[in-house]
C-alpha cells in the first residue's frame, strides 16, 4: 500500500533567487481530501507544481507510489490530475472534445478507449452535451467543469486543484462543491475559500512563507482564530 | 511564476550605462548607419569599427563573452547574403560541378559576402550593447526625443509591456499541456500521439493565444478610453541635455563621419 502524496524535505528557490519552499514535508493517504491554505505568495502553487514534476526542487516527492524523477514524469503525470486556476490555460484546443481527449490521446489509447474516456469524464462533470462546443465561448463555471473533465479523462489517482472556486457565482460554486464531494479521489485543494474548506475538506494544511506552519483536522484548526489571523486567514 | 529571460537589460554603473539614453541611441544608430555605408572590402576600416565596438563593450562592463554569445543572432542575416558568393559577377575564384551544373565562386562575391557578414556582426553588437545598458523605458523616451512618430513609440511601448504577459500565458499553457502528457503503466505502443495530432494541438494553442491576445487588446483599449485616451499619446516633457552630453554627441558624430570619409578614400 502506498501513500497518495509523499513530500519529504522539499526546498525550492526560483531562478531569480527568491526562496519559495523551505523543507516542506507532507504525507497524504489515499482518498484523503486535504485543503492547502495560506496567504498569497506562501508557496502553495509552487508546491503543487512539484507534484507532477513541472518544477524540480531539492528533496523527495513521491506520488501514488512513484518517485517524481525525469524518467517517471510521463507515468506521474498520468496519475496526478492538475487543474490550474485559470481554465483558459487548461483549455487550449478548439473544442471541448479535443481538450478532454488530449490526455488519453497523448497516452496512446485507441480511438474507442479515448471516446469512452471522454464520455465518462464529461458525464462525471455533468457536461455530456458540450463535447462539440467551442471552449472559448463557455461561461467561467462551465469552463471550470470542463477543465476538471480534462484531467478526469486520464483517470488519475490524485486530483490537485488550484483555487477551484475563484471567480465563480454562488450557483456554479455550489455545483462544483457537490461535484468534488462526489469524486472518490485523493484531493489536494489550494484555496482561499474557507467555507469550501469547512464543508469539503476534513484535513487542513496551512502554509506561510514557504513552510508548513500547521497541519491537522479542519474543525480544530478553524477554531484557533489567533493562529489563523497570524497567517492572514479568517474563520469562515 | 514569470518568464525572466526576455529582458535584455543588465543593470550596471559603467560609463556606458550612465550615458544619457538619447545620446546613446543617436550614436548607436549613427554607428550602424556608418557600418552599412562602408564599401565592401575595405578591411582596415572594418578593423577600426570592430575595435570601437569592442572598446565600448569593455567600457560597458557587460563582459565580451555575453555580447559575443548574443551576437550569434546575426547568423541568420549572414545566411541571407550567402547566395551572393555564387551570383556576383567577377573573376572566378573556384568552381565545382554537380551533375551537369557548374557552380562557380567569384572573387567579388566572396569579398562581398565576408563584408556583409562582418557588417551585420558589428551592427548587432552595437544594438546589443545599447539594449543591455539602457532600460527599455529610457529607450522609449529617447525615441520620442529624436522625434520618432509618437504612435510608433506607443506601439513599441505596448508591445514591450504585453510581450511578458503573453510569454507568461504561453508558459502557463505549456505547463497545462505538460501536466496532462502522461504515459500508461501497461507497456504498449508509442505514446505522445501522432505527429499530425500534435501539430493540430500546437495549432490550436497558437490560435487560442491569438484570440486571447486579440480580446486582451480590446480590454486594454477600453481601459485606456475610460481613463481619457483619445488617440493622442501624451507624455511629460523631457529634461534638457547638459553641455557634456552635447560635447559627447558632437565629438562622437564627427569621429564617425571621419571614419566614413576614410573608408571612402581608401
Amino acid at each position: 500500500m502506498h501513500h497518495s502524496i509523499e513530500v519529504e524535505k522539499l526546498s525550492y528557490a526560483y531562478p531569480d533567487g527568491q526562496v519559495a519552499l523551505q523543507e516542506v514535508s507532507l504525507t497524504i493517504q489515499p482518498c484523503e481530501k486535504v485543503a492547502l491554505v495560506g496567504p498569497n505568495g506562501a508557496g502553495k502553487s509552487t508546491l503543487i507544481l512539484h507534484l507532477n514534476g513541472i518544477l524540480k526542487g531539492d528533496g523527495e516527492v513521491c506520488v501514488a507510489g512513484l518517485e517524481v524523477t525525469e524518467n517517471n514524469l510521463g507515468r506521474v503525470r498520468a496519475r496526478v490530475g492538475l487543474v490550474f486556476q485559470s481554465p483558459d490555460d487548461q483549455l487550449f484546443s478548439p473544442t471541448v472534445y479535443d481538450d478532454v481527449a488530449f490526455g488519453p490521446i497523448y497516452q496512446g489509447l485507441t480511438e474507442n478507449e479515448v471516446n469512452a474516456r471522454v464520455e465518462e469524464a464529461l458525464a462525471t462533470v455533468d457536461m455530456s452535451d458540450y463535447a462539440r462546443r467551442v471552449s472559448h465561448h463557455l461561461s467561467v463555471g462551465e469552463k471550470k467543469r470542463i477543465a476538471i473533465a480534462t484531467v478526469l479523462s486520464m483517470q488519475p489517482e490524485v486530483l490537485v486543484l488550484d483555487e477551484p472556486t475563484a471567480g465563480l457565482d454562488p450557483r456554479a460554486r455550489r455545483s462544483l462543491i457537490n461535484l468534488l464531494n462526489d469524486l472518490p479521489l485523493t484531493m489536494l485543494v489550494s484555496t482561499h475559500d474557507m467555507h469550501l474548506v469547512r464543508e469539503l475538506l476534513p484535513r487542513m494544511v496551512i502554509m506561510d512563507e514557504g513552510r508548513i506552519v500547521a497541519d491537522g483536522s479542519t474543525v480544530e484548526l478553524l477554531d484557533d482564530e489567533e493562529m489563523l489571523f497570524a497567517h492572514g486567514l479568517e474563520k469562515p | 511564476m514569470h518568464v525572466h529571460f526576455l529582458d535584455p537589460f543588465r543593470p550596471g554603473v559603467s560609463l556606458v550605462h550612465r550615458m544619457d539614453p538619447r545620446i546613446k541611441l543617436v550614436l548607436t544608430l549613427a554607428f550602424i548607419v556608418l557600418t552599412a555605408l562602408v564599401p565592401p572590402g575595405i578591411w582596415p576600416v572594418y578593423i577600426i569599427l570592430l575595435a570601437i565596438i569592442v572598446s565600448v563593450e569593455i567600457l560597458s562592463e557587460l563582459g565580451i563573452d555575453y555580447v559575443m554569445k548574443r551576437s550569434l543572432l546575426a547568423l541568420p542575416f549572414m545566411l541571407a547574403a550567402f547566395p551572393i558568393i555564387f551570383t556576383a559577377p567577377g573573376p572566378e575564384f573556384a568552381s565545382f560541378s554537380i551533375a551537369s551544373w557548374t557552380i562557380s565562386v567569384s572573387m567579388t562575391g566572396l569579398e562581398r559576402f565576408i563584408s556583409i557578414a562582418l557588417k551585420s556582426w558589428i551592427s548587432v553588437q552595437a544594438a546589443i550593447v545599447l539594449a543591455a545598458s539602457t532600460p527599455f523605458p529610457d529607450l522609449l523616451l529617447a525615441m520620442r526625443a529624436i522625434r520618432l512618430p509618437r504612435l510608433i513609440v506607443a506601439i513599441l511601448g505596448l508591445m514591450w509591456r504585453y510581450l511578458f504577459v503573453l510569454a507568461d500565458e504561453v508558459l502557463r499553457m505549456n505547463r497545462a499541456r505538460a501536466a496532462r502528457s502522461g504515459h500508461p503503466d501497461r507497456p504498449q505502443g508509442r505514446t505522445g500521439g501522432s505527429v499530425v495530432w500534435r501539430a493540430r494541438v500546437t495549432g490550436g494553442m497558437a490560435g487560442s493565444l491569438f484570440l486571447r491576445a486579440f480580446e486582451r487588446s480590446d480590454r486594454i483599449y477600453n481601459a485606456m478610453i475610460s481613463r481619457g485616451y483619445d488617440g493622442e499619446v501624451r507624455a511629460l516633457p523631457l529634461s534638457g541635455l547638459v553641455t557634456t552630453d552635447w560635447l559627447v554627441l558632437i565629438l562622437g558624430l564627427i569621429f564617425l563621419a571621419a571614419i566614413l570619409v576614410l573608408s571612402l578614400l581608401l
